[in-house]
């Protein structure tokens, strides 16, 4: 048992010391491709993007309806649902935001982007690439990594705001929560430093998914089993990934 | 151990078949050739260069030289039949989008797909994804040209036109073929030299007809295809009777 376990630590170590190196060699392409295939990287915001903007906003919509429907029914017990809005915003903007579009984003375009790359690999495109003295990591793997890396911020600012807006339906059309004091606690509570913690978790969580996804994709076995067990890898460790950085950066911000 | 103490020459301007029974190598030895794979000893030399000793750079811009025809065409999937064959001219060239196009229409046409240019590569045959995958392999007028079991798979219409293009594109543009191929009558129609490598050697090489004068058991199995010979029919098995004989036990 002990030689499993030292085998399979010997694996993961490996595994990361690869990836490592798949990223040194990604970032020192990334000023090469937006000098020169600025145009490849605009297209992958746009499919990393705008194509999971229908499940960002559905989502985002009914999370911040739940918050608001919980919030309201918590707060009420104390007499201070006026404070709905600043719960809500705190609570989109801190966590929920970035985590949850992070994870929405590794399912809908994580997976696209592993599976085409792997797909990619298994049907010789990048070995015909790197034949046509193309580097793959640039045509390919880049303009990917950073259409997911711009996507991501977005998509979570996006989620904050309509999440936001499902809450106000819910606290102010539903329950009449006073307008006012929705906005005007909103705006008392949450301060420049809840924006830039949203922002940092949402990018460092766009590195982190956009870099898990293509490279499982590029490191996939090129058969059809191996290109369905990157696609399901990419989700899974996103999500453990993800959770643990939250931590992490939720642990810093709160110090 | 995949080859060992392989050695052949491949002429320059010819069409040169290298054949042998499925698994023993041959993908591999194009790997080696165009240095997707390295090997642990011995010395590959392309067009006057040593392959280990080049760095990226060299690499890529002898690789500009050679086109390669991958056994399933491998054209991008997300660019249209007329950009595939852009896609090497649009990587590596300054050409203006008039002269690309006048070059793509040419190399498409001489692969008779001209009409296909708007097409996507899930809407072709797989002859067709061939072509035009021979269209982009000599996109860059290669000198050296590698054909991956360009036959394999193929309807007899499909093949034949494959084998007249194999040798026109030889003839017209001068090129060094290099065609990896089982196919042993298809062969014998383009090349002009083959060799038959089995059990990582060279088991034979010369013209078909050489090959097929040859009066080892291995060549002439192969050139004949006969199910059982030196290339045996079964794979290594315990005795029958005994396995049969033996109960449940799987192995």
């Amino acid at each position: 048992m002990l030689r499993d376990l030292w085998g399979n630590a010997e694996e993961f170590l490996r595994a990361f010391g690869a990836l490592q190196l798949f990223f040194l060699r990604l970032l020192a392409s990334i000023p090469r491709v937006l000098a020169n295939r600025f145009r490849l990287v605009i297209y992958q915001v746009y499919n990393a993007g705008a194509l999971s903007l229908v499940i960002i906003l559905v989502c985002g919509f009914f999370v911040g309806a739940v918050l608001g429907l919980q919030g309201y029914r918590n707060l009420a017990q104390f007499g201070s649902e006026d404070a709905l809005g600043a719960v809500v915003a705190l609570a989109l903007i801190q966590e929920l935001g970035p985590v949850v579009s992070a994870l929405l984003f590794a399912g809908r375009a994580g997976t696209a982007l592993a599976s085409e790359i792997g797909l990619m690999r298994a049907t010789d495109q990048l070995s015909a690439m790197e034949m046509m003295a193309v580097d793959p990591i640039r045509r390919v793997v880049v303009p990917r990594f950073l259409g997911g890396v711009v996507a991501m911020p977005l998509l979570s600012a996006i989620f904050i705001m309509i999440g936001i807006f499902g809450a106000y339906l819910v606290g102010v059309g539903l329950y009449g929560v006073d307008l006012g004091a929705f906005w005007g606690q909103m705006q008392d509570t949450v301060v420049n430093s809840d924006i830039y913690e949203s922002f940092i978790k949402a990018f460092v969580f766009g590195v982190a998914a956009s870099l898990l996804a293509v490279w499982e994709g590029y490191s996939a076995i090129p058969t059809a089993e191996g290109v369905g067990r990157a696609t399901t890898r990419t989700v899974v460790i996103t999500s453990i990934v993800v959770l643990i950085l939250d931590f992490i950066i939720t642990a810093f911000a709160v110090n | 151990m995949i080859f060992d103490d392989l050695s052949l020459d491949i002429p320059r301007g010819k069409v040169t078949a290298i054949m042998g029974p499925s698994g023993t190598g041959k993908t591999t030895l194009l790997k080696l050739i165009t240095r997707q794979l390295l090997p642990d000893r011995g010395q590959i030399n392309v067009a006057g260069q040593e392959l280990a000793e080049l760095s990226q750079r060299h690499l890529y811009a002898l690789r500009k030289r050679i086109g390669i025809l991958f056994q399933n065409g491998a054209l991008l999937t997300d660019l249209s039949v007329f950009e595939n064959v852009a896609f090497p001219l649009r990587e590596h060239t300054m050409l203006s989008p008039s002269l690309i196009r006048h070059v793509v229409l040419t190399k498409l046409h001489a692969v008779g797909l001209r009409g296909a240019a708007t097409l996507m590569p899930a809407e072709l045959s797989g002859g067709m994804a061939r072509r035009v995958a021979l269209a982009r392999a000599i996109a860059m007028d290669p000198e050296i040209i590698i054909y991956d079991e360009p036959f394999v798979g193929l309807d007899p219409i499909s093949m034949g036109v494959i084998v007249r293009l194999v040798r026109q594109m030889n003839d017209a543009l001068g090129i060094s073929s290099i065609v990896v191929s089982h196919d042993v009558a298809e062969l014998s129609h383009v090349a002009d030299r083959s060799f038959l490598i089995s059990g990582g050697k060279v088991a034979a090489s010369g013209s078909p007809e050489d090959l097929s004068a040859t009066p080892s058991d291995l060549v002439q199995q192969f050139m004949n295809g006969m199910a059982d010979g030196p290339v045996p029919f079964h794979y290594p098995a315990p005795d029958y009777a005994e396995q049969l004989l033996g109960g449940d036990e799987q192995s």
